[in-house]
């Protein structure tokens, strides 16, 4: 593999991935005088966080109602379907509080209560008092809290002088001999070089793979690399069949409306004009969990009940909610229904539809952001020298259903933790073990046969059928036969991958040749989550299935763990929930029936 | 008159034609500039026919199904697809704009597509951001403070101080408003440009920052700030609605102001 000169670059730590994850982590290594490199695919403030609209859930109580981290972390079992880990969970809600100060002090423009502290919104699944009453806990600026976080986030890594390397398209991880991680090959998209980044620590933070789906909020650049790259290291992924469906997608375009939404008073009607939710969730109603809503949705809908021509979605009403409030709490969805629907959300109520939002699934993690290599007699092993955040990480906290609010709680709590984490254990300027070259050149072999790819299969193409067969086969419902046909129709997609071909030889910025990377990452996460969802015979959380509509806690109470060869072949392991708190401040939370 | 000749390497020559299916119904034509830096070509129009009635509604929805169907090697920048990441800015019809906030439906006739003006271009509609980042990076653009951190609590800040962040925090970085500037086009190595000058004033403008005064030293400058002659290029061309001459203006006025 000599044809390709390789530079390489020294760092204590290589962060790859400059979403809020990535760049928190970034902002706290540099700060704390380790050496770090955050590697990004694109420029930090285009990355996909910059589209979180709602808010930031931490228990404030800024709005005067007595909230408290544990109701938060009570909300976020339950949401999990409790399938979340409680360590992590205790650890993120009480975090969240000094997390999200800590963003007020970087600069973060959060909109304001009357006596000027941070404005908080009620979101789906939070309460007050285990349960009772909704809650205020999104912490919101405006219906732009991502834009808002992400840029004050990079300001403060411009302001450390953190060093990056912008659309730098991360390859493959290189592995030594004894599965730990030594860094990244990356491939500058400005002229074609590859770049070798070495540390005692990687940490990915390269968010989720929601273009696995044909119709999801994220964005085009959400293909999962990281989780792709874990595979082909030989580590597992965990919870991958947990797909969020967000119960307001724009119908047609697929863009989101903030569940914000709903919480400043909007509510879903059916064809009939009936506001369904009522009949679902008597105590939450349109502020239900995420998975309940999109369900009941779907339901609607089957039954006949859906709006259109083709009775195909749902309607959010907003009109009913006075102009200034619209104006002043939701400026970006206006515009949002304005461009992509035609809508006037004053006026008129928007078409919505659940779409595929977020991935609860990813590289299985510890609360410090510590990846794991699951072996048989010891699931919480640690994978030498890898870490990862964000919607990447499975730590878990999300278990079976993420609560709104909770994902850029998690990337902000998680990179902090990781950082923190980093600069207990090592040593700033630490000696590296000289790079396996093994390793790089398996990652340099991918790339060449990528670039110079000559099948009849596009790239445009085998992406839409894997796409098409992932919304038809593993959707909002599952059954035994639908998981059948999805598992038989994705091997024969990705079987078709040695077919595929590219038409851009060239060096400089070759997205064709980026597209195929990326679709190859998608392929290997698409096999991983329908085969997940596959083996699931139960109910929980995102995953419904309708041969199995009952949750099963004394079977399935179990965290499913993933691994993929390079034949596609995949081995099955499973580990056990954490059950019991970090400290003694609060009890576990007993599984209960999950009703709203 | 004089007679000018541009150099050879900038006359853009006619490119491909790729015609739509015969299938196709309601068919629009892309023009779209095409330049690698890899081959000793020059600049290029190719043309692409599009069949709009299998199309989404937006320019960079053109693209994506160009680039899938067509011609992979067609290259540009995207990301979110809802106007929220600044990715996709390039100059349609004539106007700098966001692709996917750019409906094909307000385009009359073909669809001209070049990347955005006087930026050095990497390939295709890709141009190089470095020297507008530079820029950004230049005037500090993230809160200063003496006062210490309140322990425990947020910075206070009443909503009425909140509101006069409005129309500055919500800029996406898209540049089309810099490119859009003819100041920026001769001056642009010195003179900041809107966007990054809205950047300035967002911070002059938050009530929580304590360094206003040195802010403003930092733009005392012939061509920093003053090169800025009112034209309103940037308000017209922003396609988030932002209106960075007015932000120009406000700077200005707190120059004059200060000097009492
Ligand atoms: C429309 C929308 C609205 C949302 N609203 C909310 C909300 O209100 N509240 C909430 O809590 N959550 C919300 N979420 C979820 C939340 O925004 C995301 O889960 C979260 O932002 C993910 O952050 P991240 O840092 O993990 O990843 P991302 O922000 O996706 O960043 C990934 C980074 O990795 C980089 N990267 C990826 N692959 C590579 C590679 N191969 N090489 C180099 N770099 C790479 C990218 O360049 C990018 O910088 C929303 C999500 C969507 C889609
Ligand atoms: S002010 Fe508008 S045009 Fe200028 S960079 Fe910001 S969003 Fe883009
Ligand atoms: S793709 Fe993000 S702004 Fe257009």
């Amino acid at each position: 593999m000599s044809a390709y000169e390789i530079t390489d670059h020294h760092y204590d730590v290589i962060v790859v991935g400059a979403g809020g994850a990535g760049l928190r982590a970034t902002l706290g290594m540099a700060t704390s005088g380790l050496r770090t490199a955050c590697i990004t695919k694109v420029f930090p403030t285009r990355s996909h966080t910059v589209a979180a609209q709602g808010g930031i859930g931490a228990a404030l109580n800024n709005m005067g109602e007595g909230d408290n981290w544990k109701f938060h972390m009570y909300d976020t079992v339950k949401g999990s379907d409790w399938l979340g880990d409680q360590d992590a969970i205790e650890y993120m809600c009480r975090n969240a509080i000094p997390s999200v100060i800590e963003l007020e002090h970087y600069g973060v423009p959060f909109s304001r209560t009357e006596d000027g502290n941070i404005y908080q919104r009620p979101f789906g699944g939070h309460t007050l008092d285990y349960g009772k009453n909704i809650a205020r806990r999104a912490c919101a600026a405006a219906d732009r809290t991502g834009h808002a976080i992400l840029h004050t986030l990079y300001q403060q890594c411009l302001r450390h002088k953190a060093e990056f390397y912008v659309e730098y398209y991360a390859i493959d991880l290189i592995m030594d001999d004894n599965g730990a991680c030594q860094g990244i090959l990356a491939l500058s998209m400005e002229d074609g070089s590859l770049h070798r980044f070495l540390g005692q620590r990687t940490v990915l933070a390269t968010g989720g793979y929601g273009r696995v789906y044909f119709s999801c909020t994220s964005a085009h650049t959400c293909t999962g690399d990281g989780n792709a790259m874990a595979l082909r290291a030989g580590l597992p992924l965990q919870d991958m069949e947990f797909v969020q469906f967000h119960p307001t997608g724009v119908y047609g375009a697929g863009v989101l409306i903030t569940e914000g939404a709903r919480g400043e008073g909007g509510y879903l009607t059916n064809s009939e004009g009936e506001r369904f939710m009522e009949r679902y969730a008597p105590t939450a109603k349109d502020l239900a969990s995420r998975d309940v809503v999109s369900r009941a949705m779907t339901m609607e809908i089957n039954e006949g009940r859906g709006v259109g021509p083709n009775k195909d979605h749902i309607l959010l009403h907003l009109e009913h909610i006075d102009s200034d409030t619209l104006h002043e709490r939701l400026p970006g969805i206006t515009e949002t229904a304005r461009i992509f629907c035609g809508v006037d959300i004053t006026r008129e109520p928007i078409p919505v539809l659940p779409t595929v939002h977020y991935n609860m699934g990813g590289i299985p993690t510890n609360y410090h952001g510590e990846v794991l290599a699951p072996t048989k007699d010891d699931p919480n092993k640690v994978a030498h020298g890898l870490m990862a955040i964000g919607e990447a990480a499975c730590v878990s906290v999300h278990g079976a259903n993420r609560l709104g609010t909770n994902s850029l709680l998690d990337i902000v709590v998680f990179g902090r933790a990781a950082a923190q984490r980093a600069s207990e254990v090592l040593t700033p300027g630490a000696t590296l073990a000289p790079p396996s070259q093994e390793s790089t050149d398996k990652a340099i072999e991918r790339l060449d046969r990528m670039r110079h790819a000559k099948g009849k299969e596009k790239v445009g193409a085998l992406r839409l059928d894997m796409q098409k067969a992932m919304q038809k086969y593993a959707a909002v419902f599952r059954s035994g036969s639908s998981l059948d046909e999805g598992v038989k129709s994705m091997d024969e997609i990705a079987g078709s991958m040695g077919e595929l071909g590219i038409q851009d030889r060239s060096l400089v910025w070759n997205t064709d040749l980026i597209e195929a990377l990326e679709l190859e990452n998608l392929m290997s996460q698409a096999l991983v989550t329908v085969r997940s969802a596959h083996q699931r015979t139960e109910s929980r959380g995102a995953h419904a299935h309708e041969d199995y509509p009952e949750r099963d806690d004394e079977n399935w109470m179990k965290h499913t763990v993933m691994w993929l060869d390079e034949n596609n072949h995949s081995e099955l392991g499973y580990r056990d929930v954490t059950m019991n708190t970090l400290t003694n401040e609060v009890q576990p939370v007993p599984p209960v029936a999950r009703v709203y | 008159m004089a007679q000018f000749s541009l150099p050879a390497n900038s006359k853009v020559a006619k490119g491909n034609h790729h015609a739509a299916p015969d299938t196709a119904s309601r068919t629009k034509t892309f023009n779209i500039y095409r330049w690698s830096p890899e081959d000793d070509e020059n600049p290029r129009i190719d043309s692409y026919e599009v069949d709009l009635d299998d199309c989404g509604p937006m320019v960079l929805d053109a693209l994506i199904k160009i680039k899938n169907e067509v011609d992979s090697g067609l290259t540009f920048r995207r990301s979110c697809r809802e106007g929220i990441c600044g990715s996709c800015s390039m100059n349609v019809d004539g106007g700098n704009t966001l692709a996917c906030l750019k409906a094909i439906d307000e385009v009359k006739g073909e669809v001209n597509i070049y990347p955005l003006p006087h930026m050095p271009v990497v390939k295709d509609l890709v141009p190089d951001l470095t020297h507008a980042y530079a820029q950004l990076t230049s005037v500090e653009p993230w809160l200063k403070t003496e006062t210490p951190d309140p322990k425990g609590r947020e910075r206070k800040q009443s909503p009425a101080e909140r509101d006069e962040l409005d129309g500055l925090w919500e800029c996406v970085l898209c540049f089309s408003c810099t490119t859009s500037c003819p100041s920026y086009w001769w001056n642009g190595d010195r003179y900041l440009g809107p966007a990054v000058l809205l950047q300035a004033y967002r911070w002059i403008a938050d009530s929580r920052d304590e360094f206003t005064g040195e802010r403003l030293d930092a733009l005392e400058d012939p061509f920093r700030l003053y090169r800025c002659h009112t034209i309103m290029n940037c308000a017209k061309t922003c396609p988030k609605g932002l209106n960075p001459g007015k932000a120009i203006g406000e700077i200005k006025k707190l120059m004059v102001q200060r000097q009492g």
